[in-house]
């Protein structure tokens, strides 16, 4: 298989001018993503790392798009720092820009928000093999076009992304789960509906099927025990507590999507309203729903086209992950001319994997 | 009436404006230096009127921008000359609110703070909180991506919105966004947000609401040096501490807002900090000893602490009337809003300080001090000769300070046609031209609000005193 390893950003330049076909990959934690096909280079961006500017008093850190969360995270947890997205695949050698190219946030993500919340530069290389910066460096800017927040989700398909400036914040001093079960689904997701709305800040408020809640507490070890206490108030019953380092084991696994088993990895986007027919649908995969009902990971073992029909059925979008497929993208995409008029702005030539729309 | 208007009429038979003195409070905003003569307005009703008035103005080429309240600093909604302005103030209903789902779906034209009070019977509200919410439209918080006091903990409008159905450039409608706050795909609604109208107008808005925090923990510290509030700042976020917010008022600000409202802020102070937790109550009260400890040891001589929320409302409507206040001191002032990393703030403030000598001209300090959102005053006389462009040029070289520190040249103004010629010193000739591509992917004619945010373009309109006040018929107190 024909790969390139850029170095520098000008390396990354003349790559794309130089081959008609490409696919940006970082870590390979997320292989339905980052498997060149039939007539592509693979840019590895792996050696394209390293932190370029962090300062722990601006809550802002810049680095490389090739450098592996885990070194970002040791740089960061070492100031008391994390990202608040909480991005998967840590331990399997993510890099921040595939965790931003795929658009991925972890269950920690329902306290501040998700990778869109965070990012606040980019630096990439457009179709043109032009290097383009859009954003900034500090925690708030309104200047120019918002092409950091374009780059979410965007699979390589509008540049190949060679640097980039995220706003971090201090992690929580102390942290707390509650698991708690309930006699059905609809008592769950009640339960979920309620705590949504309610003042409790939840670091995780995560449904796991069939019937049980998940919740992580943070901040001041002093006021826990009261938060714990106020919750299961709250909640009208009692839930299995899980502290200190078995705690962070227990998140360390969730957040990296380690239980999954088998099967394609996948990602869903959807509200709290389409659970129930989901949960008819999806049998026996594994799966997760986290922050609040608004991102479902799950393994499906069956052929991919049954996954399909039943998100575009209940008009969900989905994102394989792992597992090899033509296309990532399932479900609902009801991209229309907007996105390709932008797409065709930076890559007029059509070098970057695309995933259109198969309907 | 040309042909192509009397067209226009027969599109908008009850909403078309265009005889002089019907067009004379849409030539201008709040960036009020600025003024163009549109050469109609138009007041669609809905979505498919406007539409129409986007198709309209495709076919005969004529440029137009959208507008609400025109509440921008930044000549964001300033028409074009011998364009059109496309009014949203009709356009001004809630569609649906969902507190179980927690979002709200508006039109452009609905007021920022009634989404608030739409939603608080449920206990929800919506964070962007810019001071003009009062009266701010939805529609133009999300062409201009608007701020607040509270951005560092929440995040600005984009942070906001879920999704959005657009009217494109070529009159086609467009749905971006999803009611998830997950997606898949390029995050296209990301670029929408913030693109200051050039890339379409947006008519149905959907955004997510938050409940409302259980409990507040407000604090007013006073410091004799405008240095001590900045390290204080440092020390809070160095202790841990997430504050919903952190505002500086240096004493010019604090001179006016007490003139303004009264709140009661401590006159003689050279700098008030206000610090804001926010959150469960165990965990504000928690936090609250420990902001004490951090404010205690900072050099503040008066410390208040807000004892119930009509104190914590008082404390706040200074702080929010600060902008409008600065015009009881001086007849005009610009409005600026670079951002700077928060360690170069002190640096930043003494510089501004030194600039404000070397011109001549006054300029009060009011900053979103958490996320380093600056907001120097600029005081000046629009009928003296030559005051304004010398106001221009110190705002000029505050925004290149800006940048220079390693910030923006704007926080959440936008740029509009204020900040366009500093563009460049923020993003390269490249950066700019893979915006303008995009720009004319969607807008080839580049119709849509013209000459606003890219360097170059149309002429800058013509500014000074008002026409009326030039012939005497109006007065400036």
């Amino acid at each position: 298989m024909n790969s390139l390893r850029p170095t520098h950003p000008k390396e990354v330049q003349e790559a794309v001018r130089s081959h008609p076909r490409l696919l940006p990959r970082g870590g390979g934690s997320k292989p339905a993503l980052s498997s060149p096909k039939e007539g592509q280079v693979a840019l590895e961006l792996t050696g394209l790392s390293g932190v370029l500017e962090y300062n722990p008093g601006e809550y802002v850190v810049v680095a490389r798009a090739g450098t592996a969360l885990a070194e970002l995270e040791a740089l960061l947890r070492a100031h008391g720092q994390y990202l608040p997205f909480d991005p998967p695949f840590v331990g399997q050698g993510a890099t921040l820009g595939g965790t931003v190219a795929a658009g991925l946030s972890g269950p920690m993500r329902n306290r501040y928000g998700g990778v869109r919340d965070f990012i606040l530069g980019v630096e990439f290389v457009d179709g043109l093999g032009n290097l383009v910066r859009g954003g900034g460096k500090v925690v708030k800017n309104a200047a120019g076009f918002d092409l950091p927040k374009l780059m979410v989700g965007s699979l390589g398909r509008l540049g190949v992304l060679t640097e980039l400036a995220f706003k971090v914040f201090p992690y929580p001093k102390a942290t707390a789960t509650l698991k708690v079960a309930f006699p059905n689904l609809g008592e769950a997701l009640e339960a979920l509906y309620r705590l949504a709305a309610s003042p409790i800040e939840l670091y995780a408020l995560d449904l796991v099927p069939p019937n049980s809640l998940v919740l992580r507490l943070g901040g001041l070890p002093e006021a826990l025990p009261a938060r714990l206490e106020r919750l299961e108030g709250f909640l009208g019953r009692r839930g299995e507590r899980l502290q200190e380092e078995a705690e962070k084991a227990y998140w360390e696994g969730v957040r990296d999507l380690r239980d999954f088993g088998e099967g394609y990895l996948v990602k869903v986007a959807l509200t709290p309203r389409h659970i129930p027919a989901l949960e008819a649908r999806l049998g026996a995969a594994p799966r997760r729903y986290m922050s609040a009902g608004h991102l479902l990971y799950l393994a499906w073992s069956g052929p991919v086209e049954a996954l399909d029909e039943a998100l575009r059925a209940e008009g969900l979008p989905g994102l394989i992950l792992r597992g090899v497929v033509a296309n990532p993208r399932i479900g609902l995409n009801s991209e229309g001319t907007f996105g390709l008029k932008v797409t065709a702005a930076l890559d007029p030539e059509g070098r970057f994997e695309r995933y259109a729309a198969p309907n | 009436m040309t042909p192509a208007l009397r067209e226009l009429e027969i599109l908008f038979p009850k909403g078309l404006l265009h005889r002089p003195g019907e067009l004379a409070p849409y030539e201008s905003d709040a960036l009020t230096a600025f003024r163009a003569r549109p050469l109609a307005v138009v007041l669609p009703e809905s979505h498919e009127e406007v539409v129409a008035a986007v198709r309209w103005c495709q076919k005969h080429r004529i440029p137009y921008v959208a507008r609400g309240s025109g509440t921008s600093l930044s000549g964001g909604s300033l028409p074009v000359e011998g364009g059109i302005v496309i009014a949203l103030n009709r356009m001004n209903r809630l569609l649906r609110l969902d507190p179980k789902e927690r979002t709200a779906v508006v039109q452009p034209g609905f007021i920022n703070l009634q989404v608030s009070l739409a939603a608080a019977p449920y206990g929800l509200y919506y964070a962007p909180d810019p001071s003009s919410q009062p009266v701010s439209t939805i529609g133009g918080n999300l062409a201009f991506n608007s701020g607040g006091a509270h951005c560092l903990k929440y995040g600005m409008t984009s942070n906001h919105v879920l999704g959005a159905k657009v009217v494109l450039p070529d009159g086609e409608t467009a749905s971006l966004g999803s009611e998830s706050l997950e997606g898949v795909g390029p995050d296209w609604l990301g670029l929408f947000v913030g693109s200051e109208g050039l890339l379409g107008i947006a008519t149905e808005v959907t955004l997510r609401l938050l409940p409302k925090p259980e409990a507040y923990h407000t604090v007013l510290a006073a410091y004799d040096t405008l240095e001590k509030a900045g390290e204080a700042v440092a020390a809070v976020v160095a202790s841990g501490i997430l504050p919903g917010a952190m505002e500086i008022m240096d004493s010019l600000a604090i001179e006016a807002a007490e003139a303004a409202v009264g709140a009661g802020y401590p006159r003689e102070a050279r700098a008030l900090l206000i610090v804001e937790l926010e959150g469960e109550a165990p965990e504000v009260e928690a936090e609250a000893h420990h902001l004490e400890q951090v404010i205690r040891s900072s050099g503040a001589y008066e410390v208040r602490v807000a004892q119930s929320e009509a104190e914590r409302m008082k404390i706040w409507k200074g702080r929010k009337a600060a902008f409008s206040a600065v015009g009881r001191l001086s007849p005009d002032y610009i409005v600026q809003d670079g951002v700077v990393p928060r360690s170069k703030l002190g640096q930043a403030l003494a510089e501004i300080e030194r600039l404000s000598e070397r011109y001549g001209l006054r300029v009060a300090n009011v900053f979103h001090a958490g996320d380093g959102n600056l907001h120097p005053l600029i005081l000046y006389n629009g009928r003296v000769p030559g005051e304004l462009e010398r106001a221009e040029e110190l705002a000029g070289e505050i925004l290149r300070l800006c940048v220079a520190l390693g910030g923006s040249i704007t926080g959440e103004h936008g740029v509009g046609m204020e900040k366009r010629a500093y563009m460049p010193e923020m993003f390269s000739p490249t950066d700019l031209e893979a915006m303008r591509r995009i720009r004319q992917a969607l807008d080839p004619l580049e119709l849509s609000n013209r000459g606003k945010m890219f360097p170059g373009g149309e002429p800058r309109p013509p500014s000074g005193p008002h026409p009326l006040e030039r012939a005497g018929v109006i007065v400036r107190e």
